[in-house]
C-alpha cells in the first residue's frame, strides 16, 4: 500500500495527503491506498492552485498495523516520528501520542 | 578578524532584500519550486527530512563573541535550540521554517555573516587551520589568504556555475590541521630559497564515491600570483570538467583521467597565456587584509605556572583535559584550548544555544572575543592565559563542554546521517554514540585514535580518512556499515581500505572493539594506528573480524 507525503512549503514540516486538497502533519490522517490506486492519488495531491501547500511530493510505501499507519522504510519512519536520537528524538511520535491522549 | 567594509555591507544587505522578495513570490505562488530551489540553495537553504536546513557560512571557521551570540539567538528563536557544526567549519540548523529565513539572513547580516555559497556548484567555505595565527609552527598566518580567496571566490562571475562544488583549504603549519589533501584545491604556505612566502598548490583531492588525495601541480607559486594561478586551474576545470555525469563532475575525476602531468601542463599553459596582472596580489593589498588579523594585545606579564601545575596535580579530570585539549601557543603564558563537542553519548558536533552563549562569554572574558570552529566539529578558544585554564575548564565542564577527548577514540567525526539528512542512506549519530559509550573507558589505553562515520557515500563524515572509517549503507532495507582501515587526514594523508563485508548495525561496536583490540595488541611502543597498520597490513585485522580464511 502507498500514501503521499511531502514537506509543508512554508515551514518544511512533514505532511501527508489526506484527500480533498487537505494535508496533515499526522500520518494517521493520510490516505493509504492499494498500489494500483497510488499514481492516481499522487496526481490528485499535485493538483490545486499555486502554490501547492507541500513540496517534494512523492509516494511512499506503508502498512496498516493494528489500526496505525507505519511507513515501510526507516527513512520514512524517521520523517514520520522524528530523529531516533538527540534533543528531538521521536518528537513527532510523542506529539502524536499527546494529541491522542 | 576581517570586518565588512561598506561594499560588503551593501552587498549582503542587497542579497537579503533580493532573497526576501524571492521567498515572498514563492509563498505567493509566483515562483514554482523548480524556479525557487536554485535561489534558496544559493542562500544555503536545503530541504531535508524534517524541515528546511540552513547552512550558515563561517569563513575559515572564524567566529567572535558577537557572531556566536547571534548564532545562539537564531538557534533559540528560529530553530529548536541547538545547531550542528560541520566538517566544513560551518553551522547547520535543521529545523528552519522557510517563512523565517529572510529574517534569519537579515539577523546574520547584522553581524557580518551570511549563508551564500554554502551550497551549489561553486566555491564552498575556504577552510584553514583552527590554530592559525597562534600555532608556533606556522610560516605565516594563513587567514589573510583564506580571506583573499573568499573575496575573490564570492560570486565570481566566471566560476559561479562550475561542473560541481569546489572546496579549498589553506594550511601554513608543519602539522596539517586542515586536511588539505582531501580538497579539490589545497594550498600549503611555503618559503622558497630566497625566503619569500608562496604556495604549494595541490589539486584533485576529494572524498565521496571516488576518493582521491590531492596531488601537487606546482611546488611554489609566488604570493603575487596566487589568484592568477587559481584562476588558471579553475579555468581548466571549468572547460574540461564533466557536466554530463554527476558522479564524474568533481575536479578529482578530471585530474585522474587526464593524469596530473597533463592537467598541470594545461594549467601552466592557461596561466602563461592569461592576464596575470589583472588579479595580481600586490604586497600592499595583502598587508591591508592581514591588518585585520593582527595579534591581540597579549598580557605578557609573568604567569603563575606553579598554580597551574598544582591544579593538574590535584585534579585528575583537569589533568586529562590539559593533556588532551590544551595546545601550545606561540606567546608564552598562553594556550590554545579546544572545546570538545563530543560529550560521550551526545551528538558529535551539536551545540546548544546555551553552550554557544557560554563559549561567547568565555571568548570575551578569556580569549580576546575570538572563537573558532575546527573541521573535526569542535570549537577553539585561541588565546587563553594559562592561569585561567582551570577556571575555564570548570565552567565548560558544568555546561557539558568539559570532555577531555580531543584526538581520542571518542572524538568521532560524524555527519547528521539518516536522522536528518535527505541524502543519507543510514544513520550515523546513534552508531557514533554507541561506539563512544563503549570505548570511553578504554580511551586512555587506546591513545590517539580517530573514527569517522558517514551516513552515505557523499562522505561528509570523512570516513575515508578515519583510522577506522564507517560508511552506512542501506542493504535491502537494513542499515549495514562498511569498514575502512588506515585512513589519515594529516601530513601522511591516506585513503582507508575496505577490509571486508559490511557489518550489521548491532555488530558495529563489537567490530570496532575487535579492530582496536588488534591495534593495541600489535602496536610497538608509541606507534600510532596508521603506523601499526602500515607495518602489519590488513591481515590480522581481517582475521580478527571475519575469522581465518
Amino acid at each position: 500500500m502507498q500514501l503521499v507525503t511531502g514537506n509543508r512549503l512554508r515551514d518544511g514540516a512533514v505532511v501527508y495527503f489526506a484527500g480533498a486538497g487537505r494535508w496533515s502533519p499526522e500520518i494517521g490522517a493520510a490516505l493509504l491506498v492499494e498500489n494500483d490506486k497510488a499514481e492516481a492519488l499522487l496526481a490528485e495531491a499535485q493538483q490545486g492552485p499555486a502554490p501547492l501547500p507541500a513540496v517534494g511530493i512523492e509516494l511512499i510505501e506503508a502498512t496498516r498495523e493494528a489500526g496505525h499507519i507505519r511507513p515501510v522504510s526507516l527513512r520514512e519512519r524517521i520523517r514520520a516520528f522524528g530523529p531516533t536520537t538527540g534533543p528531538m528524538a521521536h518528537h513527532r511520535a510523542s506529539e502524536t501520542a499527546r494529541a491522542r491522549s | 578578524m576581517y570586518r565588512y567594509d561598506d561594499f560588503d555591507h551593501r552587498f549582503v544587505d542587497e542579497r537579503v532584500a533580493q532573497y526576501r522578495d524571492q521567498v515572498r513570490r514563492r509563498l505567493a505562488g509566483q515562483l514554482t519550486e523548480d524556479e525557487f530551489r536554485p535561489l534558496r540553495l544559493m542562500n544555503g537553504l536545503y530541504l531535508q527530512l524534517h524541515a528546511y536546513m540552513l547552512r550558515i557560512a563561517i569563513p575559515y571557521g572564524m567566529l567572535n563573541a558577537t557572531k556566536l551570540r547571534k548564532l545562539a539567538h537564531i538557534t533559540r528563536k528560529y530553530d529548536r535550540g541547538y545547531g550542528h557544526f560541520t566538517t566544513r567549519q560551518n553551522l547547520q540548523l535543521h529545523w528552519i521554517k522557510l517563512e523565517d529565513t529572510p529574517d534569519i539572513l537579515a539577523e546574520l547580516a547584522s553581524v557580518e555573516m551570511h549563508a551564500i555559497q554554502t551550497s551549489g556548484n561553486s566555491f564552498r567555505n575556504t577552510t584553514t587551520d583552527p590554530f592559525a595565527g597562534v600555532a608556533a609552527d606556522e610560516i605565516e598566518d594563513p587567514r589573510p589568504y583564506a580571506e583573499i580567496i573568499r573575496q575573490w571566490a564570492t560570486l565570481h562571475p566566471e566560476f559561479s556555475f562550475l561542473p560541481r562544488k569546489f572546496k579549498i583549504a589553506v594550511s601554513s603549519s608543519k602539522e596539517d590541521r586542515a586536511a588539505v589533501k582531501m580538497h579539490d584545491l589545497g594550498l600549503y604556505l611555503r618559503r622558497n630559497e630566497q625566503g619569500e612566502v608562496g604556495f604549494e598548490v595541490l589539486v584533485g583531492g576529494g572524498l565521496g564515491r571516488t576518493p582521491y588525495l590531492a596531488q601537487t601541480i606546482k611546488p611554489f607559486v609566488a604570493r603575487r600570483d596566487l589568484l592568477s594561478y587559481l584562476e588558471a586551474a579553475l579555468r581548466v576545470y571549468n572547460r574540461y570538467g564533466r557536466r554530463d555525469n554527476l558522479y564524474k563532475s568533481r575536479i578529482k575525476i578530471l585530474v585522474h583521467s587526464l593524469g596530473v602531468a597533463k592537467f598541470t601542463e594545461e594549467v601552466e599553459a592557461e596561466w602563461l597565456a592569461s592576464d596575470r596582472e589583472a588579479v595580481a596580489l600586490p604586497d600592499t593589498y595583502v598587508s591591508e587584509i592581514a591588518s585585520a588579523f593582527t595579534p591581540p594585545s597579549y598580557n605578557r606579564a609573568p604567569w603563575d605556572e606553579a598554580a597551574v601545575q598544582r591544579a593538574i596535580a590535584s585534579d585528575k579530570a583537569f589533568a586529562r583535559w590539559m593533556k588532551n585539549n590544551v595546545f601550545p601557543h606561540k606567546v608564552p603564558g598562553h594556550a590554545v584550548v579546544t572545546i570538545s563537542l563530543k560529550e560521550v553519548g551526545k551528538t558529535p558536533g551539536d551545540c546548544s544555544a546555551e553552550q554557544m552563549d557560554l563559549v561567547a562569554e568565555l571568548a570575551d572574558e578569556l580569549s580576546f572575543g575570538e572563537a573558532r570552529v575546527a573541521y573535526e566539529q569542535n570549537l577553539v578558544l585561541p588565546h587563553v592565559r594559562r592561569e585561567a585554564l582551570y577556571g575555564l575548564w570548570k565552567r565548560l565542564d558544568a555546561a557539558g563542554l568539559g570532555s577531555s577527548n580531543i584526538g581520542q577514540v571518542t572524538d568521532i567525526i560524524c555527519c547528521p546521517g539518516l536522522d536528518y539528512c535527505g541524502l543519507a542512506t543510514a544513520r550515523s549519530i546513534p552508531v557514533a554514540q554507541r561506539i563512544a559509550r563503549h570505548m570511553a573507558e578504554k580511551e586512555d589505553l587506546v591513545g590517539k585514535f580517530n573514527i569517522k562515520i558517514s551516513g552515505c557515500i557523499n562522505a561528509c563524515g570523512h570516513h575515508h580518512l578515519g583510522h577506522i572509517g564507517l560508511l552506512g549503507v542501506d542493504k535491502n532495507g537494513e542499515e549495514v556499515y562498511q569498514i575502512t582501515l588506515g585512513g589519515d587526514a594529516g601530513n601522511n594523508a591516506a585513503i582507508g581500505t575496505i577490509i571486508g563485508p559490511a557489518v550489521k548495525s548491532d555488530d558495529v561496536t563489537r567490530a570496532i572493539d575487535t579492530l582496536i583490540g588488534v591495534y593495541t595488541n600489535l602496536r610497538q611502543g608509541e606507534e600510532t594506528f596508521p603506523e601499526t597498520y602500515r607495518r602489519v597490513g590488513t591481515a590480522p585485522f581481517k582475521e580478527a573480524l571475519y575469522g581465518p580464511h
